[in-house]
């Protein structure tokens, strides 16, 4: 076999495996949508469900996503870029730093039911929180900080350290350096760490239910319990009591997480493009 | 040479620099040794010498931005208007930076637009009116003879201008500051002719109000831009004195072989 042949299978079994990532995409949002969009009415979205959801709409399902995926962001967003400031900027390449980049690693492979395990004895037993959309929201935070941990550190680390040097040669301090310098140049870079750790927040099943429970009603505070949009599918689809309402939840939870990656990257490019000019 | 008036602003007194070896129980690698040298106000020192001797770590001790790396190592001491800049223990290296500014070989602006390039160490000194800000920006890009040319888009990111005038607004940077100390290490050599004479020619105008170090591998610039010169050869100051004096009758052979491209 001649390199030019080569080289054509090469780009064919290439562009392959890239069409299949889109059509796999496609797939789920066509099939989701022809399954689901038959019941995704105005009263499917503001009506709370009844009959454990066999009738009425996602309303209390949607509100419980939304404090989940919001609480664990912002807890874990600064604890997550406080951790990669910190490994990046204030420490050399140690055995500290190296300890906690691995101890970061292992944890982004703990299976998810193992965190919900943990955020049961944590948070539910041991503090006392019990089911709630708190301890549900803590439980999502130690799962999506490596993420986040790990994203933030390479973009802080992509940084030009010439940058720095030219901000220190100015009078800056370390802490000013980081804020004014670093920090704003590594923003793109740190959202996709954040989007990726939205997206498993409102997409976790297992160790949501484990911490945050599945009640129906609507919560009136985050110390309530709350069932969210995957786990609310998860159920009504695993116990077959409606598979009408479980493809309109799903088309439901789907639009929510293209919507945020959409305004993600929108606001994005329009933050990299006005810095660039 | 310089006339008897002029007083000293910075005195290297038996400086050395080394730089610690990351594999253990290698020794040290010394970059600068026994370096004695008294640097003028209001002049131009011009620093040459072959890849390696020592200039970069001679200006990055000055402002102590060799500080960052953790295998620095110094022994003697600097001296800038007669305080230590290593040996107080209340040395306040922020200070000491604002004091002797620093212009890199590349051009690095800072991802801000232009104003807020000149902007940023005066605002970090709580000088942050913006009629005083306005003026320190417009006096700073004027004296670094950029003004004209960006006086229109002062608001529009420093990353868009070509080579040279990002140059000439590290300088402004450093204007903007109000240093007393001006140091350049080798600011042309990413330029292209036309901008190298632009700086030149900015630095001259400068020296009648600053202390200027310029480190240059460019030995003709040297000549053309220096009151003073000093050439280094592995870390050891070999020959220092007039600019004049050093490119027509050198004391030292090894000098005249790097003046004249025997070798370097
Ligand atoms: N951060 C550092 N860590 C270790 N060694 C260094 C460091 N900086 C410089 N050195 C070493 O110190 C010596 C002097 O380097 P320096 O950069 O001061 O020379 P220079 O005269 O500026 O050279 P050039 O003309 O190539 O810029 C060199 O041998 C260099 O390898
Ligand atoms: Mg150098």
């Amino acid at each position: 076999m001649n390199a030019r042949t080569e080289e054509k299978i090469a780009v064919n079994v290439l562009r392959f495996s890239a069409f299949l990532a889109i059509m796999i995409l496609l797939f789920i949002i066509v099939y989701v949508s022809y399954k689901g969009m038959g019941s995704l009415t105005p009263s499917f979205i503001f009506e709370n469900p009844r009959d454990m959801g066999r009738e009425g709409g996602i309303f209390s399902a949607i509100v419980s996503t939304l404090y989940l995926a919001v609480l664990s962001t912002l807890i874990a967003t600064p604890l997550g870029v406080g951790t990669a400031i910190y490994l990046t900027e204030y420490t050399g390449e140690s055995a500290v730093t190296k300890i906690v980049r691995f101890g970061s690693d292992c944890l982004a492979g703990v299976p998810s039911i193992i965190f919900g395990l943990f955020g049961f004895v944590l948070f539910v037993i041991y503090l006392k929180l019990g089911w709630c959309l708190l301890s549900g929201a803590l439980t999502m935070t130690f799962m999506v900080l490596p993420t986040i941990i790990r994203t933030s550190e390479e973009a802080i680390k992509a940084v030009p350290y010439e940058l720095r040097e030219a901000s220190y040669s100015l009078g800056a301090t370390r802490w000013q350096t980081v804020t004014k310098i670093v920090l704003p140049e590594a923003v793109p870079g740190i959202i996709t760490g954040v989007i990726l750790g939205v997206g498993r927040s409102i997409s976790e099943t297992a160790a949501v239910i484990f911490t945050a429970g599945s009640a129906l009603a609507t919560p009136g505070s985050v110390l309530e319990s709350g069932r969210t949009l995957a786990v609310h599918f998860y159920i009504i689809a695993r116990e077959g009591i409606s598979m009408e309402k479980a493809f309109a939840t799903a088309l439901v939870l789907i639009i929510f997480i293209l919507t945020i990656n959409v305004i993600t990257y929108a606001l994005m490019n329009r933050y990299i493009s006005k810095k660039k000019a | 040479m310089k006339d008897d008036l002029s007083p000293v602003k910075i005195e290297f007194v038996n400086f050395g620099v080394s730089y610690r070896s990351e594999k253990a129980g290698s020794p040290p690698l010394s970059a600068l040794e026994n370096v004695a040298l008294k640097v003028y106000d209001k002049r131009i020192l011009s620093v040459i010498g072959p890849s390696r001797s020592g200039k970069t770590s001679l200006l990055r001790s000055i402002n102590r931005l060799n500080d960052l790396h953790a295998s620095f190592e110094h022994s003697g001491e600097i001296f800038i208007d007669g305080a230590p800049v290593y040996g107080g223990a209340d040395t306040d290296v922020t200070e000491l930076r604002r004091k002797a500014g620093m212009v890199f070989a590349r051009p690095v602006v800072l991802p801000l637009s232009i104003y807020e390039n000149i902007a940023y160490g005066p605002r970090l000194m709580g000088r942050s009116s913006k009629s005083e800000l306005d003026a320190t920006v417009e006096t700073a890009l004027k004296d670094a003879y950029l003004w004209e040319e960006v006086k229109d888009r002062l608001g529009s990111p420093a990353a868009a201008l070509s080579g040279g005038q990002r140059q000439r607004l590290c300088i402004a940077r450093v204007l903007g500051m109000r240093s007393g100390i001006i140091m350049l290490d080798e600011p042309t050599s990413a330029l292209d002719p036309v901008s190298t004479a632009k700086i030149e020619e900015t630095l001259t105008a400068l020296k009648n109000k600053y202390c200027v170090i310029l480190v240059t591998n460019n030995v003709k610039q040297a000549a053309r831009v220096g009151d003073e010169t000093a050439f280094f050869l592995m870390g050891k100051l070999i020959e220092y004195g007039d600019t004049a004096k050093i490119f027509t009758t050198p004391r030292d052979e090894r000098t005249e072989n790097y003046i004249t491209g025997r070798f370097g």
